[in-house]
C-alpha cells in the first residue's frame, strides 16, 4: 500500500468513526477528527451566534442610559452583561475548533462574517425592550434549546448556560411588557407598536423557508441542527399566540388562525424580500451597528497594546502578572 | 430543559392577580432584617441630605459608566464595567429609598432620581464630568473609588444602622473596583509612552475635581459629630497614600494640579454642578418625566 492509498484509508476509517459517533447521538470533541465541512460549518454557525451576541448588546444599550426607572436600568445592565458574557463562552467554543477570537472580531468589524439581522432594527421606544426579551429571545430560545443537544461537544455546553440565562431575560421583557400593559394608555400603545414592529422580524429570525435553505440537510445530518426553519417557526408561533392573548396585544396578521385539522396556527409568510435585503445590508441600522463595533475596536487598539506591552515588561523583568 | 417547555414559565397564572414578578438581579432586598428606624437623636433631614450625597455619588457615576457598554476596547472590560455600574446602582437605589423614606417625603427612589432637577441633586462635580477615553475613565474610577472605599470602611460603624449595612455591603464591591481601576492604572502607566500620556491626561483632567470630596458639608460636620457620618477630611491620607502606591506601580507621576473652583464655596453637594451635568439628567430622566403617571 502506497502512503497515499494508506492516507485514504486511514482518512476513511477516521469518517467512518465519526459517522459512527453521529449517528449513536455521541458528543464529538475538539481533540477528536472531524470533517473540514464540519468544522467550517460550526465555525461559521458559532461565530455568527456570538456576533449575535455582541452586536444584539446595541439596540438594547440604545436605552440603558434613559431606563424608566432604576429597577429597569438594573435588569437592562444586567441583561446587556450576560449578552456580552454570551459573546465570550461562544468566542471560545469557537476557539475549540482553530479559529482565534481576534481573527473573528476583524472577520465582524470588516462585514465578513454576518450576525443575525433581527439587529438591524431599530429600538424605538421602551417597549421595544420588552418585545426584543419576549419575542426575539422567545425565538432565540426555541432556535437554541435543540442546540444544546448539538453533536459538538463545547457548542452544545455553551449553549446550556446560554439557554438558561435566555430563558431569563425572555421573562423579564414579558413582565415589562405585562406592567406597561396595567399601566396608562399611552404605554399599552407603545407595546401594541413594538409589538407591530418586531413581530416579522422575529419570524425571520428562523431563516428562509426550508426549501430555500441549502445547508439544513447536511447540519441535521451532522446532528448540528435537530428541526428545519419551518418547524421551528411554526413552534415558535404556537408558543407565542396565547402569549400574545395573555398580553392583551394583538399580532400583525390577518391570517393567524387556529388550523384544528394540523393541530398548529396558520400563518402568513413574511416578507422574504426584506429579509433578503436586510441580510446584505439594507436593514435600518446594518451600518451603524457594525460602525459601532468597529470604532470601538479601532478607538480601544492603544488600551490593547498598552496591556500587551505591561505584559511583556512585566514577563522580561520576571514579574507575576497584575 | 426540554424542547417543548422553553416557554412554560410565562403564562402562569399570578399569585393574587400580582404581574410583577421578581426576576434578575438585586430582588431581594438587601436590607432585610435591619432596623431601618432613625436612630434618637439623628437630625432626619440631615441623614436626608447624606444618603442623597453617597447615593447621588454612586447614581451618576453609574450612569457615566454605563455608556461604556458597546464602545469598550474589549469584551471583558465592558462587562466589568457594567458590573461596576451596576454594583454601584445597586448603592445609590439602597441610598436614596432611604433619602426618601427618613426626609418624611414618601419619595421613592425613582421620584428621586428621575423628578429633581439639577440643583437638587448632591453628588460632587467630578461623577458627572464626561467619560472622555479609557485613561480618563481609569483616572476616575481610581480617584472615586479610593476615596470612597476608604468612607465605606469608616461608614460600617455608623450610628445609623442602615448606612451601617449599605456600607458593609458597599465595601467588597468598592475594594473590587479601586483594584480594577489601579491594576489598568498600572498597565497603562507602564503600558506604551501613548498610554502613560493618557493616564496622565486622565489624572490632569480628574484631579482637580478631587479636593470637592474631602471638603466636610455642614450636614457631614453635625452628622459627624453625631457618629453618623464620616469627616472626608479624615480620608486624605489614606487617599494619597494608595494613589501614591499606584502611581508608583505604574511609573507615573501625579500631575500638579489646581482644584477647579466653587461658586462663593458651593459645589455639588449644594447642588451647583458643572455644565456637563443637565445634559445627563436630561438623558436619563427623559422617559420617566415623559409619562409621569406610568408604571414601569
Amino acid at each position: 500500500m502506497s502512503t497515499e492509498e494508506a492516507t485514504v484509508t486511514a482518512e476513511r476509517e477516521l469518517q467512518g468513526h465519526f459517522e459512527d459517533k453521529i449517528a449513536r447521538d455521541q458528543r464529538v470533541e475538539p481533540r477528536d477528527w472531524m470533517p473540514s465541512g464540519y468544522r467550517e460549518t460550526l465555525v461559521r454557525q458559532i461565530a455568527q451566534h456570538a456576533h449575535s451576541e455582541i452586536i444584539g448588546m446595541q439596540p438594547e444599550g440604545n436605552w440603558l442610559t434613559r431606563a424608566p426607572s432604576l429597577r429597569r436600568k438594573a435588569i437592562l445592565l444586567a441583561k446587556v452583561q450576560d449578552e456580552a458574557g454570551h459573546g465570550l463562552y461562544l468566542y471560545s467554543a469557537a476557539e475549540t475548533l482553530g479559529v482565534d477570537r481576534s481573527e473573528l472580531t476583524g472577520k465582524l468589524v470588516s462585514g465578513r462574517q454576518k450576525y443575525s439581522s433581527i439587529f438591524n432594527y431599530p429600538t424605538l421606544t421602551f417597549a421595544d425592550i420588552g418585545v426584543i426579551g419576549w419575542l426575539v429571545d422567545g425565538a432565540a430560545i426555541v432556535n437554541q434549546v435543540p442546540l444544546c443537544r448539538a453533536s459538538y461537544g463545547p457548542y452544545a455546553r455553551a449553549m446550556i448556560r446560554i439557554c438558561k440565562e435566555e430563558s431569563f431575560h425572555q421573562r423579564q421583557g414579558y413582565e415589562l411588557l405585562m406592567t406597561m400593559m396595567s399601566g396608562t394608555a399611552k404605554q399599552r400603545a407603545m407595546v401594541q407598536d413594538a409589538t407591530d414592529r418586531w413581530w416579522w422580524p422575529s419570524l425571520m429570525m428562523f431563516g428562509p423557508p426550508d426549501g430555500d435553505s441549502p445547508n439544513t440537510r447536511q447540519s441535521m445530518e451532522w446532528g448540528i441542527k435537530r428541526h428545519t426553519n419551518d418547524e421551528l417557526r411554526q413552534k415558535f408561533v404556537d408558543m407565542t399566540v396565547p402569549q400574545a392573548e395573555a398580553l392583551g396585544v394583538s399580532l400583525p396578521d390577518s391570517g393567524l388562525v387556529w388550523n384544528s385539522e394540523r393541530g398548529h396556527y396558520d400563518f402568513s409568510e413574511p416578507d422574504w424580500a426584506e429579509f433578503r435585503r436586510v441580510l446584505k445590508g439594507g436593514g435600518p441600522c446594518n451600518t451603524q451597528r457594525v460602525e459601532r463595533r468597529r470604532s470601538a475596536h479601532e478607538d480601544g487598539a492603544w488600551v490593547r497594546e498598552a496591556a500587551a506591552a505591561h505584559a511583556a515588561k512585566q514577563a522580561a523583568r520576571g514579574e507575576a502578572a497584575v | 430543559m426540554s424542547f417543548d417547555n422553553a416557554y412554560e414559565a410565562i403564562a402562569e397564572a399570578h399569585p393574587e392577580g400580582d404581574a410583577r414578578w421578581a426576576f434578575g438581579t438585586g430582588f431581594e432586598d438587601p436590607l432585610s432584617g435591619v432596623d431601618t428606624t432613625v436612630p434618637d437623636g439623628i437630625d432626619r433631614a440631615d441623614l436626608a441630605s447624606y444618603c442623597l450625597m453617597l447615593g447621588d455619588d454612586a447614581l451618576v457615576l453609574a450612569q457615566r459608566l454605563t455608556e461604556w457598554v458597546t464602545r469598550a476596547h474589549e469584551l471583558e472590560d465592558e462587562v466589568a464595567l457594567a458590573n461596576i455600574a451596576l454594583d454601584l446602582l445597586g448603592q445609590a437605589r439602597m441610598l436614596l429609598a432611604r433619602a426618601g423614606t427618613v426626609d418624611g417625603s414618601g419619595r421613592d427612589e425613582d421620584a428621586l432620581a428621575h423628578f429633581r432637577p439639577e440643583d437638587e441633586f448632591r453628588n460632587v462635580r467630578l461623577v458627572e464630568l464626561p467619560r472622555g477615553d479609557f485613561g480618563r475613565t481609569v483616572a476616575a474610577l481610581l480617584v472615586f473609588s479610593t476615596w470612597r472605599l476608604a468612607l465605606l470602611n469608616r461608614l460600617t460603624g455608623s450610628a445609623d444602622p442602615v448606612l451601617a449595612a449599605v456600607a458593609a455591603k458597599a465595601v467588597k464591591e468598592v475594594a473590587y473596583h479601586r483594584d480594577y481601576a489601579a491594576r489598568w492604572a498600572v498597565r497603562l502607566g507602564d503600558g506604551t509612552e501613548y498610554s502613560a500620556e493618557r493616564l496622565h491626561a486622565g489624572f490632569a483632567d480628574v484631579l482637580p475635581f478631587a479636593e470637592e470630596l474631602f471638603t466636610p458639608h455642614a450636614v457631614e460636620h453635625r452628622l459627624e459629630r453625631d457618629g453618623v457620618a464620616v469627616d472626608p477630611a479624615a480620608l486624605r491620607r489614606e487617599f494619597d497614600e494608595v494613589l501614591d502606591q499606584v502611581c508608583a506601580r505604574a511609573a507615573a507621576t501625579r500631575p500638579e494640579v489646581t482644584p477647579v473652583g466653587t461658586l462663593a464655596g458651593r459645589a455639588g453637594r449644594d447642588g451647583i454642578h458643572t455644565e456637563h451635568f443637565g445634559y445627563l439628567l436630561a438623558e436619563m430622566q427623559s422617559l420617566a418625566r415623559s409619562d409621569p403617571e406610568a408604571t414601569w
